[in-house]
């Protein structure tokens, strides 16, 4: 159904494409009605062309968008079709390959906002005609605009040194450009170092873990920051800078060989509570563990006895190449990169938590991090798996799933890796200890490659699988042969019966959270965490490693619970997405930008602490705000805050939003009130 | 032009209370200079006038009309378009005209609530109940009073207005330099300015003419003025939680209020461009609440326990809401 109009002196020439998006707005919307109706009923606004199409957004429905441009002559389009997120820029370039700036071209919803979610044909029509007239008064005051081109700096930065950063690391610096990475750590590795074997194929994890370590403290493409943070980020895609504070280590890496005698010889022994996961000791002066990355050891100041007591140096004085420096202080550098790739990973969930598993007060309750520990070759126990008194072998031991996730009380969302932890646990007790194994589940999750053949694999060793959440972990034996056990009770809702298990030793197959300083990481980097505090993907399915903020990618648990492989292709693929932009050599940014007004602008200062991309500086000399254009993402958030109507931002112009409005309701307010 | 060779002079009151009149005669001695180049040809309140002089008039008679007062009934229309179509320049001085100032929160009520309270409540000593009457039957015939119209409107919701010059009232100085333009324009001097412009008034808002120190706002309570036992004379009264319209107002009054030590409560109306006055300042306040728990946000909010006073106390007749639901939906 077409309607052409006569064109109108002085107009905008509007072209009108309604959508059918075969059934799916066609089967809610009377989209030939629709178009009829706006060719005729907003002739009078300047509509010249009304059409509507199967699929619009075909070559041939663009086609269609090109020809009347051309022909017709148009000056704006609108295209009534699904949302913009997933069309704009299609409509937009079609426009601009028929000459027409493609800016001046609208594309208004009517699917997700319309036909998906009503269920009456009559008032969804109506609906469309009046998201159309809305549209048509809105795109009549658009205006050309040209995209801002900037440069990219072909450096990348890689924040934190898990295997996610560390495959993203590589790939660029592989690429030939140049990566800084920060780690918090003495050490890169990250969680994955923690772990003995990985699951399903129970790979060693320091086997196929350290020598991608090495790789990244060698490569000359990779600058390695450890036992560093970053506490500052200025500028915007293409154009980052960074400042890194590197703490002082108290050991001069230009000196130290990683020989380790210094370690040998503190005389100061404390608790390792991060990587031994409190089960072991490390001294003062340290590196985590033998394989680190970098080989250079940190002096844990607030554990040093020259720190806290002014007397000691056994470390200085044994050093064979005088590497140890008590004066160092902390370092700050400026770094300039065109890309941020965050992969800052998780937390353990804190098992304490659930105060009915006991963990904390009940010894022999251990949390996944602390098996891992346990199990490892190179752990305390040498890779025993003994009880909390360092030497009794369990008989019967329990694991219990999903401890913190899928759980109201605690996190909604499946922690993803906790099924097949609890299963590589199962498989690695059975295997050294030969206990009798339960493992306590809600549901057993293992999709993915070869997942759930390891699952048949365990069911074949012999452990028990107890279907129900346990609702208590306990020592107060009651019945006979629970004395001196622990006891899971547990509602086995297979069998349909309450069930008390007594074990010697109860491992919680903890979830993960985001890391408990997520929320100032991302506000640092100018980035949005969801309600739970995972990183937010700019497209939860197209789109899983950028964020909204041009320029800043994620990869890894930051993003949300993974395992190793997904966190290795998530490294790989934002590392893709960096290598393209930095190929390129330069971005065209969206014009959508706030602006302000300097003369309207009398510095109140309300918009200054808004800016969720660090856009907005404070010129304190002439008390005005300005909004860095190249930073600014189009928010809107300044435009709502100011309250002299003094920043507006292009596209959503009051004189734009107004217009919609106007169009929307099909009347003025001077009729709501006659 | 008149008989005199001056051109014609007006001024009248619709809904208000009398201080524009009062800031006009505030100008002291410049006042003769508005007599030694206009004929004063209406203005109720300063000589006798009837109506129907007016009336008389040709179309355009008029150079200059300043109107202050929403229009809250049938009278006040009717002088509205009288006017109107005698002056070559309708101003809408002062806040009632431009956005219906404090009788313009009368449209938050049910026009009934608003007789009641004028008629029926203890402040009024009303011992027979008596209640105006539309019409009213005496021995010489039926006489009328104006029609109360259900909300109150400002002037250019009636009429085409030339100029909007804001204030609670207008400054005198202000009101002055306004006339001397008018009068440098008369004598060729000067140009007026683009039709729609708010004259007699700034250009930004009040901070801009604030000497108090700014900072980033991060604000954890709100105050009333008078429950703090001290100001900082030195900085921003909101950044001190008093909630001041300063950031959202038209400058022009020379920022008197906080330089009092008093917040600014709106009455130049709304920044140049802003169409909603209280629904700006409702965002950039709540932009400025540095809290994300639920609870503790709304014990913030509990400092303003009058928000439709704090925001619209001015300009509600003028803002996209207007009035109340119920309030335009009354007859009487």
């Amino acid at each position: 159904m077409t309607t052409e109009n006569k064109p109108q002196e002085g107009q905008e020439r509007i072209g009108v494409y309604v959508c059918h998006c075969g059934s799916n707005i066609a089967g809610m919307v009377d989209v030939e009605h629709v178009a009829k109706w706006a060719g005729e009923e907003l002739k009078d606004r300047g509509v010249v062309v009304a059409r509507d199409y199967k699929f619009m957004c075909s070559s041939l429905g663009q086609e269609l968008i090109e020809n009347d441009i051309k022909e017709l002559g148009l000056t704006r389009v609108l295209v009534a079709a699904c949302s913009p997120h997933l069309h704009e820029q299609t409509f937009r370039t079609a426009s601009a390959r028929a000459g027409l700036n493609p800016y001046l071209t609208e594309l208004v919803s009517i699917r997700e906002q319309v036909s998906w979610v009503h269920t009456d044909k009559q008032a969804a029509t109506a609906k469309s005609k009046a998201v159309i007239s809305g549209g048509v008064e809105r795109v009549i005051h658009h205006e050309p605009l040209e995209p801002l081109v900037v440069p990219i700096h072909e450096a990348t930065l890689v924040v934190g040194g898990g295997i996610a950063g560390i495959q993203a690391a590589l790939e660029l610096a592989d690429a030939g450009y140049p990566v800084y990475m920060v780690e918090r750590e003495p050490s890169i590795g990250g969680h994955m170092a923690q772990f003995d074997k990985t699951f399903p194929t129970l790979d060693c994890a320091a086997c196929i873990l350290t020598p991608r370590m090495v790789s990244v403290g060698m490569h000359p493409n990779i600058k390695l920051f450890t036992w560093s943070e970053v506490t500052k980020v200025d500028g915007y895609v293409g154009n980052f800078t960074v400042t890194i504070r590197k703490k002082a280590r108290y050991v001069n890496e230009e000196l130290c060989t990683g020989c380790g005698i210094c370690q040998e010889k503190c005389p100061k022994k404390v608790i390792d509570e991060i990587y031994e996961a409190g089960l072991g000791y490390r001294k003062a002066v340290y590196t985590p563990f033998p394989q680190a990355v970098p080989k250079f050891p940190v002096i844990d100041r607030p554990n040093c006895t020259y720190f806290q007591k002014g007397t000691c140096k056994a470390c200085e004085k044994f050093c064979p190449t005088n590497a140890i420096d008590f004066t160092q202080e902390d370092e700050y550098i400026t770094v300039e990169v065109g890309n941020i790739i965050l992969a800052t990973g998780y937390d353990l969930f804190d098992a304490r938590r659930v105060t009915q598993y006991g963990y904390g007060r009940l010894a022999n309750v251990f949390t996944s991090i602390e098996f891992e520990r346990l199990s490892n070759a190179a752990g305390p126990t040498n890779g025993e798996i003994v009880l909390r008194d360092g030497v009794t072998k369990p008989d019967a031991v329990g694991i219990i799933h999903c401890v913190g996730s899928r759980d109201r009380n605690f996190n909604n969302y499946c922690s993803v890796i906790c099924c097949m932890q609890g299963l590589k646990f199962a498989h690695l007790v059975h295997e050294r200890t030969g206990a009798t194994v339960y493992n306590f589940y809600i549901d057993m999750r293992t999709a993915y490659k070869a997942y759930d053949e390891f699952y048949q694999r365990v069911l074949e060793e012999g452990t028990l699988f107890v279907r129900g959440k346990v609702a208590e972990v306990t020592d107060a034996a009651r019945l006979p042969g629970e004395e001196g056990k622990l006891i899971i009770q547990v509602e086995d809702t297979l069998a349909g019966i309450q069930r008390r298990i007594p074990v010697d030793m109860v491992i919680l197959s903890a979830g993960l959270e985001p890391r408990r300083d997520a929320k100032e990481v991302a506000k640092l980097f100018g980035i949005s965490c969801s309600a739970d505090g995972w990183f937010i993907e700019k497209h939860p399915k197209l789109d899983p490693v950028a964020t909204m903020t041009e320029g800043i990618f994620i990869a890894g648990c930051v993003q949300g619970p993974k395992d190793i492989p997904s966190s290795v292709a998530q490294g790989a693929a934002a590392s893709a997405r960096v290598l393209g932009r930095i190929r390129q050599g330069h971005i065209e940014l969206e014009p959508v930008r706030a602006s302000v007004d300097e003369a309207k602008c009398s510095g109140c200062r309300i918009c200054n602490n808004l800016c969720p991309f660090n856009a907005i500086i404070f010129h304190e000399d002439r008390m005005v705000t300005e909004i860095n254009p190249a930073l600014c993402q189009g928010c809107g958030t300044c435009v709502a805050a100011c309250p002299a109507g003094a920043i507006s931002g292009t596209v959503f112009s009051n004189e734009q939003i107004f217009a919609q409005i106007d169009g929307l309701l099909g009347l003025t307010l001077e009729h709501a009130f006659s | 032009m008149t008989t005199n060779g001056k051109p014609k002079f007006a001024m009248y009151w619709a809904a208000s209370c009398g201080g524009c009149e009062i800031a006009v005669l505030n100008i002291g001695e410049k006042i003769l200079d508005v007599d030694a180049n206009f004929e004063v040809a209406f203005w109720p309140v300063a000589m006798d006038a009837k109506y129907k002089d007016v009336e008389a008039m040709e179309d355009g008679a008029i150079l200059l009309t300043l109107f202050n007062g929403g229009i809250r009934n049938e009278e006040n229309a009717e002088i509205a378009r009288l006017l109107r179509r005698k002056s070559q320049i309708l101003v809408a001085f002062g806040s009632c005209a431009c956005e219906g100032c404090i009788p313009g929160l009368a449209n938050l009520s049910k026009p009934q609530d608003v007789l009641d309270t004028v008629y029926s409540t203890v402040s009024t000593d009303n011992p027979n109940a008596v209640r105006p009457q539309y019409h009213y039957q005496m021995p010489e015939g039926v006489i009328h009073i104006p029609t109360f119209y259900p909300v109150l409107k400002t002037l250019d919701q009636v009429v085409d207005v030339d100029y909007y010059m804001p204030g609670c009232p207008p400054e005198s100085h202000q009101i002055a330099a306004v006339i001397d333009l008018v009068i440098k324009v008369l004598h060729g001097e000067a140009q007026l300015p683009a039709k729609g412009a708010t004259i007699g008034a700034g250009n930004s808002t009040v901070c801009d003419d604030c000497p108090r120190a700014r900072n980033v706002k991060l604000i954890k309570k709100f105050v009333r003025i008078q429950d703090v036992p001290e100001l900082d004379p030195h900085l921003c009264l909101l950044e001190q939680g008093v909630p001041c319209n300063g950031p959202a107002t038209r400058n022009g009054c020379g920022a008197l209020c906080p330089q009092a030590g008093a917040q600014c409560i709106g009455c130049y109306g709304p920044a140049e461009g802003v169409i909603d006055y209280g629904a700006r300042l409702i965002t950039a306040f709540a932009s400025v609440i540095d809290s994300n728990d639920p609870a503790e946000i709304e014990r913030i909010l509990d400092g303003i326990p009058d928000p439709a006073g704090q925001f619209y106390r001015f300009n509600l007749a003028g803002s996209l809401l207007r009035a109340a639901k119920p309030a335009w939906q009354g007859k009487l």
